[in-house]
């Protein structure tokens, strides 16, 4: 079982939380004109296999959303912290 | 090389006590070839076989990492059907079930289609309509489809629970009577040695460690083998899709899941049909061996641990007891995760990418297995002319920046809910 250190909540299963992808592309600035940088941030992944940022909701906990650091290739997990406190890259 | 399967080989080989040969060859690397393609699973090898089958392309190398078909093509449910409804897919899927159909013969090699039937479920009208609609689309095209309502499934299945307390009451299904199973390995070794006899080179334990470029154009690959050059070269590695696209400096819109699959002990014959629940995404058949094979959703979040989570087990579980509740003290035998490409839309890609004379086949999400024909014939088309097979025109990698996402089942374009 996964399970995920949440900074308020302690560590829980995963099955509390709701995965919400690679939290380590930058958003594009707002007044962005080119599709591609778009495209690249909503559609294309790393997905690296070895070290992962990622995006969790704690959605049956404190519901805040979290980074989190992750091994893809052993699920083994690292430090989570608030997103809020900052995004990725 | 390889000698022709037939029943008088048979008895020819049980009298005499003849060992038979090797079904391929063990190739060594040649310095350079027509065509090389990573990867040795299913999809890799009958696309070597119809490049040299249907365009006299035998130059060709399948290099494999490990051993052929032992990822994916392994690892699946071993379910064939045609029942899509999106234009393209339908059309799509129906050819790799026509080639499914011949393909025994077509290979010399008993692949053991079992087209039982499958059936799939709806527990309310509003899904049978959608049901309906699918039908419908699918006989506009040629496919066999039937709608089937309450009383129907229940002659045809009647050990589902038509309880007055079943959790989803079952309203009506759809049945497409061609679909249903294949021995998933002898896909791969049928076609590794029909392909080998034609002349394709099949190296094993052969890792692609980076590609060859002139500019723009990739001329090759560099491997654990030594370099190898080739005219054109193809990635059809499912699971790592991204892992070699980023040796070519490439990155794909595809992140890497796992997906369970599940075996229970064997009982007598009993599920003689393929099942999809309509409720959750869940799918049974029965083996031959007498297992029951099922499985459900993607775990829900990246991995290549080909190591699934217990909670999937629990919810897989839930399904096939809330479908058929006599099971409900059947053990399972074994469980396994294959890791699986998924797109924003739940479709692949195949074809040409941003880097001359290097073509892609991935992000097959659920579908790879029943596609593998198909893809291979498609792809070699590719491989052969230099532009997409019309089956594929809609299934290109740049398809997002112009909005023309191929979503079956209408989730959105959302990778990791496909």
């Amino acid at each position: 079982m996964l399970r995920i250190p949440c900074p308020h909540c302690g560590e829980r299963d995963y099955t509390e939380f709701r995965y919400g992808g690679d939290a380590s592309k930058p958003r594009p600035a707002h007044d962005e004109r080119d599709v591609r940088a778009w495209h690249d941030h909503v559609f294309v992944f790393a997905n690296p296999r070895g070290p992962h940022r990622e995006y969790w909701q704690h959605v049956q906990g404190c519901r805040q959303w979290l980074i989190l650091e992750r091994d893809t290739a052993t699920n083994t997990v690292g430090a989570a912290r608030l997103a809020r406190d900052g995004a990725g890259a | 090389m390889s000698e022709r399967y037939s029943a008088l080989a048979l008895a020819r080989h049980a009298l005499t006590g003849a060992p038979w040969p090797r079904a391929w060859r063990r190739a060594d690397p040649r310095p350079h070839y027509d065509v090389v393609i990573i990867g040795g699973g299913g999809h890799g090898l009958a696309t070597a076989y119809y490049l040299a089958k249907n365009h006299r392309v035998t130059r060709v190398a399948v290099l494999e990492r490990a051993v052929i078909g032992s990822g994916n093509v392994g690892r699946n449910t071993t379910l064939v059907r045609s029942n899509y409804l999106l234009d393209g897919n339908t059309q799509f899927f129906e050819h790799s079930l026509r080639l499914w159909e011949g393909l025994s013969h077509e290979l010399n090699f008993n692949v053991m289609l079992s087209q039982r039937g499958q059936v799939v479920l709806a527990h309310g009208p509003a899904q049978l309509d959608v049901l309906a609609r699918k039908g419908n689309v699918m006989r506009l095209n040629g496919i066999d489809a039937e709608l089937l309502d309450r009383g129907e499934v229940q002659r045809l299945l009647p050990y589902l629970d038509f309880s007055a307390h079943s959790r989803f009451p079952i309203h009506g299904g759809l049945l497409q009577r061609r679909a249903g199973t294949v021995r998933h390995d002898a896909v791969a070794w049928g076609y590794a040695r029909a392909a080998s006899g034609l002349g394709v080179d099949i190296v094993e334990n052969c890792e692609v460690t980076g590609f060859l470029r002139d500019g723009d154009r990739v001329i090759g690959v560099e491997t654990t083998r030594g370099r190898i050059g080739a005219d054109r070269t193809a990635i059809s590695v499912a699971g790592h899709t991204s892992q070699v696209a980023a040796l070519a400096g490439l990155r794909v819109p595809v992140e890497s899941h796992l997906l369970q699959a599940f075996v229970t002990e064997p009982i007598k014959p009993f599920v003689d049909h393929v099942i999809s629940f309509g409720a959750e995404l869940f799918y049974i058949s029965q083996s031959d061996k007498g297992g029951l094979v099922f499985g459900g959703h993607i775990d829900g979040f990246n991995s290549y641990t080909q190591r699934g989570q217990f909670p999937k087990v629990q919810t897989v579980a839930e399904c096939a007891v809330a479908l058929i509740p006599s099971i409900s003290r059947l053990r399972l035998l074994r469980h396994w995760a294959g890791i699986q490409d998924m797109t924003p839309d739940g479709s692949p890609f195949i074809g040409r990418t941003p880097l001359r004379d290097l073509f892609l086949n991935g992000g097959w999400c659920y579908q790879g297995f029943k596609a593998t024909p198909a893809a291979g014939w498609c792809f070699a088309h590719t491989l052969a002319h230099g532009e997409e097979h019309p089956l594929i025109e809609h299934l290109s990698l740049e398809r997002f920046l112009a909005g023309n996402g191929h979503d079956e089942y209408g989730n959105g374009l959302w990778t990791y809910r496909q």
